[in-house]
């Protein structure tokens, strides 16, 4: 492959963030973030608002550079070779980050030279995304028409033009609609399906729960707990109060975890799942 | 499926740059009346001020559009700086800078892509207003190569201003407070020679617009175009074409390091 210069290491691949260290003035973002995700697997970070969740995904898409740590996405160093991780990653934020000008179409083939695809392969690109994400025939249309969901959709398929190894969803159905959520669940699904790596953040227990391998807990910029959802549930051991044989909810795995009870904070976080 | 199918054969930053501008270019295609209001905007001012105002004002040697019109021609440069706080602020705003960011692209890359498309931005203005100077009787007196060298000059504060620009825009963050530079380009521009000479201020704002570097530029192009000057005694107007190479050289110098320091501390 005509890359610059370095070959990525087999232990590197997927996603491995050591001992990750960020801190804003007094406070403290990332205190220790240490976690590995195997390569095709889907990894849900699981935790409240202001836990570390965007500040782990902006370091590890080289968006932001970490104080202390170390971490390899892709096989690559996100502080030393963050080109070349850029070239392998695909980032979706808690906002549709396209170029609302534009229309769907242009917004693909932009984004697509960027990445250094030809002018031939950008197009064609574009076009297999927009009919792989029922964008078609809104693909001309300037993307400030878009619906909410349709933004998403883009937002999604934008971050997929150079089909990335790994692909980062900061709550990816942050402010959708419940039919909206489902289909962009599905769409992750058929992802991971073709090999992609992906470390899912949210706050809503059910889209980890629905969507991950293995879960990874967050809280006050660390990871507390790690495992698939059944262990977690494992862990916490069946409900006390009212039937001896229902299995704890993620949810009330993640109250355990974090010490915390559902008071003001945590409703809050619960709240969007129902 | 996961092996990407980029071949970044040629991946310099000049093809990023030109992808960028494409990018601004199809903005003006996709909003012709948002780019059509911001070239007839100066036009309008040259409207309002040239006959509303322009009776009222005794040019001693000349009449005040033949004054107006190069002092307009400054102006539209310092609209653009407008226009680019603007757009880096709401780049950032929807999220695109970031993406940008997130792609193999350099800072470089982005810094000229925004500033070839802010040239072709300022050849556009300077193309309306100097088509309005000639339709309200202003024309050029002293040759084609004077003319270039004025035309010269004004690009040249353009492209100090596109730095400026987006360095503001990325300090300023959000559209919102881009709005501040909106409000604050008035007070820089009637503060010079551009529509009403230094010499008829008050001593302290006199001083004031004598040394702006709007000025410097708005009183050399009068005197490469050969049109009125309002009879300008001071250093300053007399060194005018010395000082409109030299501020916009202090400004690149000092904006176009601050603005790529700025683009890279994104990632901080």
């Amino acid at each position: 492959m005509a890359y610059e210069e370095g070959v990525p290491a087999a232990e590197h691949a997927g996603i491995v963030a050591q001992d990750l260290r960020k801190q804003y003035g007094e406070r403290t973002a990332l205190d220790g973030f240490t976690l590995r995700v195997r390569p095709g697997t889907v990894c849900g970070l699981l935790g409240p608002n202001g836990a570390g969740k965007t500040t782990a995904v902006r370091i590890l898409s080289t968006l932001l550079r970490p104080d202390g740590g170390h971490a390899h996405v892709a096989g690559y160093d996100v502080v030393r070779r963050p080109r070349q991780v850029r070239y392998r990653i695909g980032l979706v934020g808690q906002h549709a980050c396209v170029d609302e000008i534009l229309t769907g179409r242009q917004n693909l083939q932009l984004f697509g030279r960027l990445g250094h695809l030809t002018a031939d392969a950008a197009r064609r690109r574009a076009g297999e995304l927009l009919d792989q994400f029922g964008l078609a025939d809104a693909a001309d249309r300037a993307v400030a028409q878009y619906s909410g969901g349709m933004r998403r959709r883009l937002d999604l398929a934008t971050s997929l033009i150079l089909r990335p190894a790994v692909l980062f969803l900061d709550e990816p159905t942050t402010g959708l609609d419940p039919a909206a959520r489902i289909d962009v669940w599905s769409r992750i699904r058929e992802l991971v399906g073709t090999g992609t790596t992906v470390l899912l953040t949210t706050q809503y227990l059910e889209e980890a729960d629905q969507l991950a391998d293995q879960i990874a807990v967050i809280d006050a910029g660390r990871i507390v707990a790690e495992g698939t959802p059944d262990e977690l549930k494992a862990k916490v051991g069946p409900d006390r109060v009212e039937t001896v044989t229902r299995k704890p909810t993620l949810d009330e795995v993640f109250l355990h975890l974090t010490g915390k009870t559902a008071t003001r904070s945590t409703e809050t976080v619960l709240e969007p799942a129902r | 499926m996961t092996t990407p199918t980029a071949v970044p054969a040629s991946a310099s930053w000049l093809r990023d740059a030109a992808t960028l501008t494409h990018r601004i270019l199809l903005h003006w295609r996709q909003r012709p009346f948002s780019i059509a209001l911001t070239l007839l905007f100066p036009v309008l001012i040259v409207l309002m001020f040239g006959y509303l105002f322009g009776g009222a004002m005794a040019v001693p040697d000349g009449t005040y559009l033949d004054y107006l019109i190069p002092g307009m021609l400054a102006m539209t440069m310092l609209f653009g700086l407008e226009s680019m706080v603007l757009a880096v602020t709401a780049d950032a705003a929807k999220g695109v800078t970031e993406r940008i960011r997130a792609m193999p692209v350099s800072g470089v890359a982005v810094l000229t892509g925004r500033g070839w498309a802010d040239l072709l931005n300022a050849l556009a203005g300077l193309t309306v207003m100097i088509a309005t100077g000639y339709a309200v009787g202003w024309r050029p007196h002293d040759g084609l190569p004077s003319a270039l060298a004025a035309l010269g000059l004004l690009l040249w504060l353009r492209f100090a201003f596109t730095w400026v620009g987006i360095y503001l825009g990325l300090l300023l963050k959000t559209p919102e407070s881009a709005v501040a530079v909106q409000v604050l380009v008035w007070p820089v521009g009637f503060l010079s020679s551009a529509f009403v000479s230094p010499g008829t201020m008050p001593g302290w704002m006199g001083a004031i617009a004598t040394w702006n570097p709007l000025s410097a530029t708005a009183t050399a192009v009068r005197e490469l175009f050969g049109n009125p000057s309002w009879n300008e005694t001071t250093w300053a107007a007399e060194h005018s074409v010395l000082l409109a190479t030299v501020w916009p050289a202090v400004l690149t110098a000092v904006f176009l390091p601050l603005a790529y320091r700025r683009y890279r501390l994104l990632g901080r």
